[in-house]
């Protein structure tokens, strides 16, 4: 006895599962979410910079903010100074100076990676 | 038998230390020991049956005179044995070594043996698997667990695959169903290649070729063997039964373990038998050709079981019998159940089981038309069909043991105790985890109970003498039933040994204690010639028997 | 030393990656090449392995029976510990799969005075279930970065995963589990003895392994942090068969990346494929219906038997004078 056809139909399920991933995507063009830097203010920018360089706010954005809010509500200060020496509020309002459209900009990300934001219980959004 | 080189049972008991070497177990090599081996096969009896590479030899000398080409032989013989049975080259690859069974092993109870471990059991012949067998194995070595097949792994081998009774406790354990059985059966086959199988297996395996039964009892003298069993029944009973051997045209072929027509206690339990089916008036014979329901052929190769076992159907259509019911007995019943009809059937010469008193249809018989006693005698009792007198066994506080065989390759559980609770009064279970599927080897299954390895059996046996032994202190329990007849001679000597006090009776033997044979005079002993304890008790009691009976339901597990 | 060439195996493949991705710069070898060789591998390698079982046959039909038969239909039989048909097999088969049933049973056997005593030993069962749980919790995580818009139920598991809300990135449950499970099950292989002494080389390498992905994991989650977008497009790119090196995604991540690459190419090879051998178990996935229907072993062949009539020849004279019926006289 072999029950050859019970064994290959595992193994089509079993790969069926786990190249879902691939057949799914296949050939699909998958663009990245590209968060817009359209914005007036940035645009005005000689040197576009951010309050850190690009590389560690994209990675480390979320530890930045968490600090700033730690500093604030312990009330050990409100401002923060930059590798670069540069001076900055520790609000919400600095980085809306900027990135003036949540949905354009926070919401590109987060959303490409499914990330749920506790920041919005508290804070409203910018007006754009 | 050494009888004063045995160490007291305390001593033995205290002997056993469960703490590892600190030296890996590949650069030990296994020491073989007396009074936990047995001789070596007989170039006769391999000859008989016409296995290769027969000789005397002797395993406690250096020089086993091997075959020159006996690695090359062995890797070969592994090799086809990988491409024939899933079971084996999956368990070769699948085990991770999480040591659940590691314990579950009564070698291991008894020996602290770390090769006794059922995963280190495997993985003597894994590691030659992956020497040989794997790529990881043939470029990394001994860091991947391979090793070469030498001589001492070929010892080693020898020596613990005739240290496993198959009983597949440890296949209840595993996670993923890893049966050292399978693995044990393959390296026995193996190691059968090349002349090493031991002649207590090979001896009665040849005797049953040639005469049909393990013991070598030719046709006269079973049929004198039984005459004195009749003889003993008439001098209890006053009835004169008159059973037919080799009859042609019996409704029912009776097989039945050969042990149980040649010593006590299996004679007993014979006897139980012989009465019971006078009693039924049943309409069946014994064979003198099939007289041997167990199989040593099992222990040894596929091949030879088939051999042994194909008596059993031939017997059946020669004589034209309808069904074929089988005695008490493990290993036989695990052939029964899962290898007869795979190698000699399929049976279509034969009719469905149908009892002829109750007019049940044995379904779960239905391919192999075989059924086992005790499923036909609960039935029997099930229907009030039997006059049960059980304070006739009051004088006995029994236990059962579930047999390895019957537990794990079967499934046998209620249906003995269904009729143990109608045929005594008073029945202790032993402790859950050392019964039904978790029961313990009586320690020499498999081919094992011989005479020189009586320390390796009496290791085995300890994990359930010891769960006798908490029964026996506790509720008084002297006597140890069961449905195996290796059991009922092996359990004997193990009882003498760590739980002097109990003996050990197949059902059947209780079974025709309790049973009220019509016209037969008062009985004033049991089967063994014990006085009756309640012997003035008549026949109102065991009508109100037969009515419990009717009433009861499927086993319940009295008196734990 | 059985543990040491392991963790030397693996410290040795972390130094590979740094050397590779820091120093020379190999992006493409490390994110795109290693990844899709070690899938090709794996999936080639399982395959290879489940049909190299499925071709060798089940020539008998031997299910470990752990409950009561299906007998006389007054007997209560046990249909999952005992299954007589395809619906008790696969609720066993679920079971063992699923909840690791056999396992559960273990207990630890004990010389008590007297007695040999049997104690309830669930230590082994609960990090097995603790470890295979919370590692699949965490691939179905990880397919946030395989998906352009995250599937709904991946998102649910990771909230519920994250839901203590303990700092920023959360921490999610299952990594903890994962990594205390994977530190259990190595513990107890050096302090156990009889543990100690079955234990392989083949045994603590994969548990190196699941370690430094789960720490490499974690420490990329928690501490070092890399550019998520970037990974994402980086595996998003693999998937969909339009791989492409992505450029500034720490060497942490390409740890971890390596380390996994490791296991699926070495899991077809090793013990690891258990996960797809429980399924083709014949003591496990077999009814206990031998002797309804009968079991075809397709290499069965036609052997040397001693036939009745032989039988006979032998004896027949003493047949005769013990008054047995003879087929010749």
């Amino acid at each position: 006895m072999y029950n050859g056809g019970k064994i290959i139909a595992g193994l089509v399920i079993f790969l069926g599962i786990v190249t879902f991933p691939i057949y799914y995507n296949a050939g699909k063009a998958n663009p990245g979410p590209s968060p817009s830097l359209d914005t007036p203010a940035i645009n005005q920018m000689k040197v576009k910079h951010c309050v850190e360089s690009r590389q560690f706010m994209r990675a480390n954005h979320m530890k930045l903010l968490r600090g700033w809010m730690s500093m604030v509500l312990s009330g050990k200060g409100c401002s923060y100074v930059s590798t670069t020496g540069e001076k900055y509020d520790m609000s919400w309002d600095t980085c809306w100076k900027c990135h003036s459209s949540k949905k354009q900009f926070c919401d590109r990300c987060h959303q490409y990676m499914a990330v749920d934001l506790p920041c919005w219980k508290c804070h409203s959004e910018p007006n754009t | 038998m050494a009888k004063e080189k045995e160490p007291k049972p305390e001593e033995l008991f205290q002997s056993i230390d469960y703490k590892a070497p600190k030296k890996f177990w590949m650069d030990t090599p296994a020491q073989i020991r007396p009074g936990m081996f047995c001789w070596g096969a007989k170039a006769k009896s391999l000859n008989t049956v016409g296995f290769p590479n027969a000789r005397d030899w002797n395993p406690s000398e250096e020089n086993w005179k091997l075959p020159d080409n006996w690695q090359e032989i062995l890797i070969e013989g592994l090799r086809e044995r990988l491409d024939k049975y899933r079971s084996l080259r999956l368990f070769m690859d699948i085990c991770v070594r999480c040591g659940a069974c590691a314990d579950k092993c009564h070698f291991y109870i008894g020996t602290g043996d770390p090769k006794n471990m059922p995963v280190l059991r495997a993985e003597l012949m894994r590691s030659v698997y992956r020497k040989y067998f794997t790529t990881g194995g043939k470029v990394l070595g001994k860091l991947a667990g391979a090793r070469e097949l030498d001589l001492q792994v070929l010892k080693e081998w020898w020596y613990y695959f005739f240290q496993c009774t198959e009983c597949r406790r440890c296949s209840v354990f595993c996670p993923y169903g890893i049966d050292q059985a399978e693995i044990t059966m393959a390296g026995r086959e193996l190691l059968n290649l090349i002349g090493l199988n031991i002649e207590w297996i090979m001896g009665p395996a040849a005797n049953c070729y040639m005469k049909g039964n393990h013991l070598g009892l030719e046709p006269h003298t079973i049929v004198n063997n039984v005459e004195f069993m009749l003889d003993d029944i008439e001098t209890l009973t006053g009835i004169r039964i008159n059973p037919s051997f080799n009859r042609k045209g019996a409704e029912i072929l009776f097989v039945t373990p050969s042990g149980d027509l040649f010593a006590d206690p299996g004679t007993y339990t014979c006897m139980g038998y012989l009465m019971l089916f006078h009693e039924l008036g049943l309409d069946y014979t014994w064979s003198t050709y099939a007289s041997e329901g167990g199989n040593f052929g099992f222990f040894t190769s596929n091949e030879l079981a088939k051999r042994l076992n194909s008596k059993i159907y031939a017997e059946a259509k020669r004589l034209g019998v309808k069904w074929i019911l089988g005695g008490e007995c493990g290993h036989m019943w695990r052939v029964l159940n899962q290898y007869m009809d795979t190698w000699n059937g399929p049976a279509d010469f034969l009719e469905v089981p149908k009892s002829p008193i109750t007019g049940t249809v044995f379904e779960n018989a239905k391919a192999t038309k075989m059924t086992h006693i005790i499923e036909f005698t609960a039935d029997l009792i099930k229907h009030g069909k039997l006059k049960l007198d059980p304070s006739r066994n009051d004088h006995l506080n029994v236990t059962f043991h579930d047999s390895c065989n019957t537990a794990r390759g079967m499934g046998v559980f209620e249906e003995p105790r269904y009729v143990i609770n109608n045929i005594c009064r008073n029945f202790f279970e032993m402790p859950r985890e050392t019964i039904r599927e978790q029961t313990f080897c009586c320690g020499s299954g498999s081919g094992l109970n011989a005479g020189e390895d009586m320390e390796l059996r009496l290791r085995g046996g300890l994990a359930r003498a010891n769960a006798v032994k908490y029964v026996h202190d506790k509720h008084g329990v002297n006597m140890l039933a069961n449905i195996c007849a290796i059991d009922r001679a092996a359990l004997t000597t193990s009882m003498n040994y760590w739980v002097p006090g109990v003996t050990v009776a197949g059902v059947h033997e209780l079974l025709a204690n309790a049973l009220v044979m019509t016209g037969e005079k008062p009985r004033e002993t049991d089967l063994r010639g014990e006085p009756l304890p309640a012997s003035e008790e008549d026949v109102s009691v065991s009508a109100r028997a037969v009515t419990q009976a009717e009433g009861e339901t499927a086993g319940g597990e009295a008196n734990v | 030393m059985k543990a040491l060439v392991p963790f030397l195996a693996v410290v040795f493949l972390v130094l590979l990656v740094i050397a590779g991705v820091k120093a020379a710069g190999l992006y493409f070898l490390f994110g795109v090449a290693v990844p899709y060789a070690a899938a090709a591998i794996f999936l080639l390698g399982f395959v290879y392995k489940v049909v190299k079982w499925g071709r060798t046959p089940v020539p008998f039909h031997i299910p470990t029976t752990c409950g009561q038969q299906k007998s006389l239909p007054w007997i209560k039989p046990n249909s999952i510990e005992n299954p007589s048909g395809t619906g008790g097999v696969i609720m066993r088969m679920l079971l063992e799969v699923f909840l690791f049933r056999s396992l559960f049973k273990n207990r630890k056997t004990k010389i008590k005075g007297d007695y040999i005593a049997y104690s309830w030993a669930p230590w082994l069962w609960l990090s097995g279930m603790a470890f295979h749980w919370s590692f699949l919790l965490i691939v179905i995580r990880h397919l946030r970065f395989f998906f352009q818009s995250v599937p709904v139920p991946v998102q649910a598991l990771e909230h519920l995963d994250s839901i203590l809300n303990w700092g920023v990135p959360a921490l999610y449950i299952t990594d903890v589990i994962f990594l205390a499970a994977v530190t259990y099950l190595f513990l107890r292989r050096v302090t156990l003895a009889h543990l100690k002494a079955i234990t392989l080389p083949a045994d603590y390498f994969p548990l190196f392994l699941l370690f430094g992905i789960g720490a490499s994991g974690a420490l990329m989650r928690y501490h070092l942090r890399v550019d998520v977008v970037g990974v994402k497009e980086l595996v998003m790119g693999l998937v969909s068969l339009h791989p492409a090196a992505v450029a500034g995604i720490g060497t942490i991540f390409y740890i971890h990346l390596f380390l996994i690459s490791t296991l699926f190419a070495y899991f077809p090879w090793s013990k690891l494929v258990h996960a797809g051998g429980v399924f083709l178990s014949p003591t496990r996935n077999l009814s206990n219906n031998s002797r309804v229907v009968r079991h075809v072993n397709p290499w069965n062949y036609p052997v040397k038997v001693h036939t009745y009539a032989e039988y006979e020849d032998d004896f027949r004279e003493k047949m005769k004078m013990a008054g047995l019926p003879v087929e010749k006289e």
